[in-house]
């Protein structure tokens, strides 16, 4: 068994950020109520989505470097499990949203339009299209070899461009979402001490989880691989 | 010391010959834009006809649409104009650069081409726009400047892309779904920029801080395409 210290400590942190996260004393803040422990779910799927990726573009680089056609496999299960997290990040921040920033008034599909025009959203919406558009890049590009080495190109250069775009957008628009000036709930200052024993945990919990799935996925790519291979011999 | 010499003699030849290879490549582009006079006149067709489409669909825009409005042409216009410099490159003569040159000379040659091709077709852009649409800038020389600086980030991110989806089927369109995401940051800042010549006020020192950024965004562009077009170029 590969990392088991890995899939225990995302058993236990996991176990621990949700029965924790529910039952554990927050903060108590008029316009959040309770949903603010969804903050142990929702910032974390962004977290976990955020280290994916770069896990994916480490393994691209490694892929330029020596040309092994294991690290091309392990950048795209990186990338896909990232976007996976980052489509779970949009649900739990739908789900936030509509108790917090929707118009009562309206239905809650109503507030859509304003909504999306938040920064993180924005920053969130274009790490999702890229990724989008490098599934459909190596779809279109038959030779395996080709495909690999494109499309770790692509992964490279797109993520420098996403990160002055995640750095510039937010100080360009304003912005209803907490921690304007950065990476919310990373900062020190901005969470409780009490939510912070959760919330840290939790987002190791997650990252794991996604790392755990993502290494079934390499192993059965793997497989696959080989099977190919040994198939034409 | 005669060797020490030699070498640093050696080393300036080389210098000077990967010059003279830029500058060959680069006099190889405009050549051919001179003698396939279609392709460049396309593209400004495309641009005038764009803006005519615009003309006849909208009338009398407000300072906010218009800017829009001047941008999405441009990012579209830059698309065409960009899209054809690798795709137009057939295999057979890709495969002669390959004994010729080397991968960081061509991808510059490339970018300062694609670069010069765009500052012409923006100014074209913004001459036919201020004819139809009005002219509802208070500082058009202003303005004018602003869409020079972002001719050259669009066409730079571009080329690179062009160069990405050459490797791929479906180019023209798979360069509009790699590019879209990428050019986001970019032309949310030229929006903002530009608003600066519509007389809202900024605080002191934003409107150059973001022209920093922007050139600072090029750099970075144009560094990612010489470290990553080399593992492009090998087929």
């Amino acid at each position: 068994m590969q990392f088991n210290w890995l899939k225990i400590s995302a058993i236990v942190l996991l176990v621990y950020a949700v029965v924790g996260g529910l039952l554990l004393p927050v903060p108590e803040l008029s316009q959040l109520g309770e949903t603010i422990r969804n903050l142990y779910y929702h910032v974390c799927m962004w977290f976990a989505m955020m280290i994916l990726y770069t896990i994916s573009i480490i393994h691209s680089i490694k892929y330029l470097r020596n040309g092994k056609i294991e690290h091309d496999i392990k950048a795209v299960s990186y990338a896909g499990t990232g976007t996976y997290m980052g489509l779970l990040g949009y649900a739990t921040g739908a789900i936030w949203a509509s108790y917090t920033w929707a118009d009562p008034n309206n239905p809650a599909y109503a507030s859509f339009g304003s909504i999306m025009r938040e920064p993180k959203l924005i920053g969130a919406a274009t790490a999702l299209l890229i990724y989008g558009a490098y599934f459909i890049l190596r779809s279109s590009i038959a030779d395996l070899d080709q495909r690999a080495r494109v499309s770790a190109v692509y992964n490279i250069f797109s993520y420098a461009m996403l990160f002055p775009s995640i750095w510039i957008i937010p100080r360009l628009l304003p912005s209803l979402h907490p921690g304007q000036e950065g990476n919310p709930a990373l900062n020190f200052n901005d969470i409780d001490a009490r939510m912070r024993m959760v919330f840290y945990p939790a987002v190791l919990g997650w990252t794991f989880m996604g790392v755990w799935i993502t290494t079934i996925i390499i192993r059965y790519k793997l497989l696959t691989e080989k099977k190919w291979t040994n198939n034409e011999k | 010391m005669k060797q020490g010499a030699e070498t640093v003699s050696i080393n300036k030849q080389t210098a000077l010959n990967t010059f003279n290879q830029y500058t060959s490549l680069l006099k190889k582009e405009l050549l051919l834009e001179t003698r396939q006079q279609h392709t460049l006149y396309g593209v400004m067709l495309y641009v005038a006809s764009t803006v005519f489409v615009l003309y006849l669909t909208m009338d009398a825009p407000d300072s906010d649409t218009w800017n829009a409005l001047f941008w999405i042409t441009q990012l579209f216009i830059c698309i065409n104009a960009v899209a054809k410099s690798f795709l137009q490159e057939a295999r057979g003569r890709m495969l002669y650069y390959y004994s010729i040159t080397s991968p960081v000379v061509f991808i510059l040659s490339k970018l300062t081409y694609n670069v010069i091709l765009m500052l012409l077709m923006s100014t074209i852009n913004l001459v036919l726009f201020t004819l139809f649409m009005g002219d509802l800038t208070t500082s058009f020389l202003q303005f004018f400047l602003i869409s020079l600086v972002g001719a050259v980030g669009l066409s730079l991110v571009f080329t690179m892309l062009a160069a990405i989806a050459s490797k791929a089927m479906q180019q023209a369109s798979l360069m509009a779904i790699l590019g879209f995401p990428i050019i986001i940051p970019q032309l949310l800042l030229l929006v903002r920029l530009s608003k600066t010549a519509f007389s809202e006020i900024f605080n002191q020192g934003v409107p150059t801080q973001l022209v920093l950024l922007l050139f600072a965004l090029d750099i970075l562009i144009i560094l990612m395409a010489v470290i990553l077009y080399p593992f492009l170029w090998k087929d």
